[in-house]
């Protein structure tokens, strides 16, 4: 089989698909954030406690969708705790968001540990099935790769538009957005800027839980140490690379998800020759890259960065 | 609710907020704790016991201590001048592979060379590890914290590499690990029937050094104008990208000395596991010291109590040892809070 | 009365910012509130404006008690602000920047055509023309000044208030926008024009209120006051700024030839052939509007900025590389623009930023690497006396001082190098009269010990004040420079509009 032929299995765009959702939730959530105005480096961290929660939730016998729920609660709520540090307190956004992320990871690794104290490998569970969506799932190849996968990759895909009709064509989006921009300007309009920023940091840690979740319970259906595995800041990255557009983070997700199944395949025909642990850098080699080769283009929100207090002249 | 920056901050608040901010997470963890089952003072003695209990303890606590004094400083220095190196890790394991590929026949030297050698390689090498973030940085602005995070994980693949391919031991039974450190490389140890090595006098030296030239050089200078306003500091004539640079050396360097300890001092040969994340807990060691080359080393012996604590604490009662993780970010999102509040004075209207 | 602000007091820490202020304005009339920087005004402002607290006292609107510290009550019971620094997101529309906040936050959908045509329709009525669609970084500084005030009217404002509103426009903007004010009061508004200009107090206002130093002093009618008694008023005391004396000027100190600085991605060039000299014993102003390149001009003979093409000559040797460390060797004094940001570093102490420039000099520094503490300080000391700099202390942190000491902190840094050529950027904005006038002094007497000094500002009565000749800026175009008797508010205005060569006739040397 030639790599050209890979372009021609429907296995190729199928593992595309499901290695793109994590990231897409994931920089989505992201994005959200430094819309606002607030980096979130507690991303890797709120993955782990996103993936660790759904896991549980359907481990203890709670429903799939519940599970989504319970780790969009748990991301809600350290996003909290990431706003209450950095917007209300004003605090480095750099520093808090690393803090976050070693505290969240500790605290799944310790409730994983607790519900499951001796268990070598970790229990797997019944996760999202493949649905089949009657007539067009059946098309030859189109079915196999992109109309046959599990309800939580087409809610990740419905998620798309959705971030970028509230992000672009709602009151509300607009605040955020401008939030993120010159806050300000919000607070001189009689928003609380303070609650904008919040809330949208609060909903994008959301998403991105529900992106970690994705990969226990769409993907490997089991909960693993070091799973999330440097996904949350590739997702970092990926807003970069996406000049904080919803359009252009799906995209990159795409375009991403897509080097790295072809990279797996491209280990098989390599045979060999180049060792497999120089297959598993491109993901972070690519990163790198794309940031690089959007950093001279990079329009980012002007206020990211910048803690907002109330009343402050500068 | 209102924040009013202090007009003046006695000293000894600026003292008390690390231990204030300690204490809260300890409070917080016991929740942990009693979810476990356990007595929380029965399981904090035995926490204490286990790291400072004992000489067998206190020189365990040591040992764990040296690569976080120096990947604390590392991560400190950055720190200050708001160069937010958060790949520690990586930076130490390339100060490992140095000291691997010059220590293991490389070259035959005595000690008294020997050690020094394997030293300023493993700087060099840690430092360079942070040649293209820095470079990234200051020519592209391209963020800092995502690209050292992200070479973490390449040069860990690298290290995979090696200790699979070309630098695997042949006499080690098939385990990816490297050949031994030759034994004029090998760091001596300070304290009979210990593990404690040169490693941790190198870390004091480390600290002193930096903190003295931090004070009275022209460097130190430099370095914390850049840090707090490098607009201000370039407009005065300071070379702010020159001063990253250098910034950017140190904290490699330092990390990368860590790496050559582990290998030259603990271990004596590079393994996959060698860190257990020093360099990420250099992050919460530069943290809670406020990133005070002196309080660096306080606060990595204190951690390093926890981590050796914590896991004589879980042999004896059953409590997992990610709690010493718990432990320690909770301290650092803590100290956050409690260093603000030492600039800051809270007013409610 | 449509407004009435009864006895607002509001403390920061030790400092008395407003003290038992009350005032009122009817509807339909135009309240001048006077001024110097660090008077008050801005902060009583932001107290009704809901961006502070007061400690004691109330607001009513027409009668009513106004909720403290709630922007959005403020804006629903009719007050609107028109700030200083416009409050404005640079990279969003003027639809988007005068709509936020004005719909529900959490429906579905935003009704832009309706809103389209409720900004055209405004616009035209008060003739605050201006493109809805355009986006705000793309504005002149006069246009985002009505994109300010339509965002006031759009939510139905009946009290406009307008801070400092005049501080960015030529004389003849200004004259525009006192006649859009009439306009308005004709209809019924009533409107607060924060100031410390007095003509324009006669020129536009029904009644005066004076504040100074936190606390009313009185108010008047506008037609029994006049600038000297205002003046007095304002700073209690005859005002005497320092009036610039004729000397004979020697070199060249600083020449620029045909130096340009390109935009950003290919864009129209920042600075498009500027030629500029300014000579021993003489002070140049250079006037225009904010934004037309004054930064990066300030920035290039700061040497922090390479030109793309053109010459710098200083002193008679060009200048071919372009950092601070060299102009400050080669004894360029530079005052920049943005005192917090770019002057000081606040969180050093005051010692540390008195030798920031001298990094490495003998007796400060032994064998140029390792601070002399007792040096440092001695020296430290000399200035802090010399330059009369109070407020922190030598061992002080820097942030603490107020903006007028820390002007100081850099005149003594910059003039204790006897420089050959000064930059001033902006050098008193935000000063009161006392500040102002020391700066000025220092400046003069600069100029008299052989020093040529450029002096940019946004301030014509600066320029007008202390300068011997102005040179005109914009759109990154200098005009030929005009002898300071030949220069008046009126025709320095059509230039800073942009007809350059007005008066080219009268060129000066």
């Amino acid at each position: 089989m030639d790599l050209i032929e890979v372009f021609l299995t429907a296995g190729f765009w199928a593992a595309m698909i499901r290695i793109a959702c994590p990231l897409i939730l994931g920089t989505l959530g992201e994005l959200i954030c430094e819309r606002a105005g607030v980096l979130n480096l507690g991303i890797e961290g709120i993955m782990t406690a996103g993936a660790m929660a759904g896991w549980m939730w359907v481990y203890q016998g709670g429903d799939l969708w519940g599970g989504v729920v319970f780790a969009a609660v748990v991301g809600a709520s350290l996003g909290l705790i990431h706003a209450g540090f950095t917007v209300y307190l004003g605090l480095s956004q750099h520093v808090a968001g690393i803090g976050l992320t070693m505290f969240a990871s500790a605290m799944s690794f310790f409730t994983f540990r607790m519900m499951l104290p001796s268990s070598t490998t970790p229990p797997k569970i019944q996760g999202f099935q493949q649905v089949r969506i009657p007539g067009v799932s059946d098309l030859p190849f189109l079915g196999d790769a992109f109309l046959n996968h599990t309800p939580l990759t087409y809610a990740t895909f419905l998620a798309v538009p959705a971030v970028m009709y509230v992000l672009y064509r709602t009151p509300l989006g607009l605040a955020v957005r401008m939030a993120g921009e010159n806050p300000v300007a919000v607070e001189a309009q009689g928003i609380d800027v303070l609650a904008v920023r919040c809330g949208a940091v609060m909903a994008g840690s959301a998403l991105m839980a529900i992106g970690g979740a994705y990969l226990t319970m769409s993907a490997f259906d089991a909960f693993y140490f070091g799973m999330i595995n440097g996904r949350g800041w590739i997702c970092v990255a990926l807003v970069i690379f996406a000049s904080w557009r919803p359009g252009k983070a799906l995209l990159g997700a795409l375009l991403f998800a897509g080097l790295d199944a072809l990279q797996v395949r491209a280990q098989q025909f390599a045979g060999g020759a180049i060792p497999y642990q120089f297959f598993l850098m491109l993901p972070y080699v690519l990163s790198i890259a794309a940031m690089v080769v959007m950093a001279r283009r990079a329009r980012y929100p002007k206020a990211l960065l910048v803690p907002y207090r109330r009343g402050e002249r500068h | 609710m209102t924040l009013e920056p202090r007009e003046h901050t006695p000293l000894w608040l600026v003292v008390m907020a690390p231990v204030a901010a300690v204490v809260a997470s300890l409070v917080l963890c016991s929740v942990l704790i009693l979810w476990t089952g356990q007595p929380v003072l029965k399981a904090y003695g035995l926490l204490l016991g286990g790291a400072f209990g004992s000489s067998f303890g206190i020189a365990e606590t040591l040992t764990r201590s040296t690569p976080l004094i120096l990947t604390g400083l590392a991560v400190a220095v950055a720190f200050r001048a708001k160069f937010w190196n958060i790949g520690a890790e990586g930076q130490l394991y390339c100060g490992a592979l140095a000291a691997t590929w010059l220590g293991t026949g490389m070259i035959s030297l005595p000690p008294i060379l020997m050690i020094p050698l394997l030293f300023v390689g493993g700087a060099v090498a840690g430092g360079v590890a942070l040649l293209l973030p820095v470079f990234l940085k200051v020519r592209l602005k391209v963020d800092e914290v995502v690209t050292t995070l992200l070479l973490n994980f390449v040069i860990l693949l690298l290290v995979s590499f090696l200790l699979e391919g070309p630098w695997k031991d042949p006499m080690s039974l098939g385990w990816p690990q490297a050949a031994p450190i030759v034994d004029e490389g090998v760091l001596p140890v300070l304290l009979a029937k210990s593990r404690l090595h040169l490693g941790l006098l190198v870390g004091l030296a480390a600290a002193i050094l930096i903190w003295a030239a931090m004070r009275w050089s022209i460097w130190g200078y430099e370095i914390r104008a850049v840090g707090l306003n490098p607009q201000a500091a370039g407009f005065a004539g300071i070379p702010v990208n020159l001063t990253m640079l250098r910034v950017a050396m140190l904290s490699g360097g330092l990390a990368g000395m860590a790496g050559v300890g582990e290998v030259a001092g603990l271990k004596g040969y590079l393994t996959l596991d060698l860190s257990p994340g020093f360099g990420y807990a250099g992050i919460a060691v530069a943290m809670l010291a406020n990133l005070h080359p002196i309080g660096v080393i306080l606060s990595a012996v204190f951690l390093a109590g926890i981590y050796v604590g914590a896991d004589s604490m879980s042999r004896a009662v059953n409590i997992p040892t990610y709690i010493a993780d718990v432990l320690v970010a909770s301290s650092v999102l803590a100290v956050l809070v409690s260093l603000m509040l030492v600039r800051f004075r809270v007013r409610f209207r | 009365m449509a407004l009435e602000i009864r006895g607002v007091t509001k403390r920061f820490g030790a400092l008395v910012a407003n003290d038992g202020i009350s005032l009122s304005v009817a509807e339909g009339e135009i309240l001048a509130l006077l001024g110097e920087n660090g008077a008050g005004k801005t902060t009583l402002m932001n107290i009704l404006f809901g961006h502070y607290v007061a400690d004691e006292g109330e607001m009513l609107v027409d009668g009513r008690a106004l909720p403290p510290g709630d922007t959005g009550a403020a804006i629903a019971a009719g007050v609107g602000m028109v700030h200083q620094h416009f409050a404005l997101a640079d990279n969003m529309t003027v639809l988007e920047n005068i709509t936020l906040g004005t719909e529900k936050l959490w429906s579905w959908r935003s009704d832009t055509a309706a809103a389209r045509a409720r900004i055209v329709e405004m616009a035209e009525a008060y003739g605050l023309t201006v493109d809805p669609d355009r986006r705000v970084d793309e504005l002149s500084i006069g246009e985002r000044q009505r994109v300010e005030i339509l965002k006031a009217l759009y939510r139905d404002a009946r009290i406009l208030i307008l801070d400092e509103p005049t501080s960015v426009l030529t004389p003849q903007e200004s004259d525009r926008l006192f006649d859009t004010l009439k306009a308005m009061v004709a209809q019924g508004l009533s409107i607060i024009f924060i100031t410390h200009k007095l003509h324009e107090i006669l020129a536009v206002s029904d009644r005066v209120t004076v504040l100074r130093r936190g606390a009313v002093v009185g108010t008047v009618a506008t037609v029994d006051a006049d600038r000297e008694s205002l003046a007095e008023m304002m700073v209690g005391r005859k005002v005497a700024r320092p009036r610039a004396e004729h000397l004979d000027p020697g070199r060249a100190v600083i020449e620029l030839d045909a130096v340009s600085v390109a935009g950003p991605r290919g864009g129209n060039p920042v600075l498009d052939r500027v030629s500029l000299t300014v000579r021993e014993r003489e002070i140049v102003g250079l006037a225009g509007v904010a934004g037309n390149g004054q930064s990066a001009l300030a920035a290039l003979l700061s040497g922090t900025l390479a030109p793309s093409a053109g010459t710098v000559t200083l002193d008679g040797e060009p200048v071919r590389r372009f950092t601070a460390r060299e102009f400050i060797i080669r004894r360029v004094g530079r005052i920049p623009e943005d005192r917090h940001a770019t002057g000081v570093v606040g969180d050093l102490a005051v010692w540390e930023n008195l030798i920031s420039e001298r990094l490495r000099e003998t007796p400060l520094w032994r064998w140029g690497r390792i601070i002399d503490f007792a040096a440092c300080k001695a020296y430290a000391r000399r200035l802090v006396e010399q330059f009369d700099i109070r407020g922190a202390g030598i061992d002080g942190a820097t942030r603490l001082m107020s903006g007028g000491n820390m002007q100081k902190l850099i005149l003594a840094r910059v003039l204790d190098r006897s420089p050959r050529f000064i930059l001033a950027s902006q050098p008193i904005r935000g000063l009161d009269e006392g500040a102002i006038a020391a700066v000025h002094q220092r400046l003069l007497d600069a100029k008299r010990d052989g020093a040529g000094v450029l002096v940019i500002s946004e301030d014509l009565d600066e320029i007008l004040s202390i300068a011997d000749r102005v040179v005109v800026i914009h759109a990154g175009r200098t005009s030929p420079s005009l002898d300071i008797g030949d220069a008046d508010a009126r025709r320095l205005g059509l230039m800073m509009a942009g007809d350059l060569q007005h008066g080219a006739g009268a060129m000066a040397s």
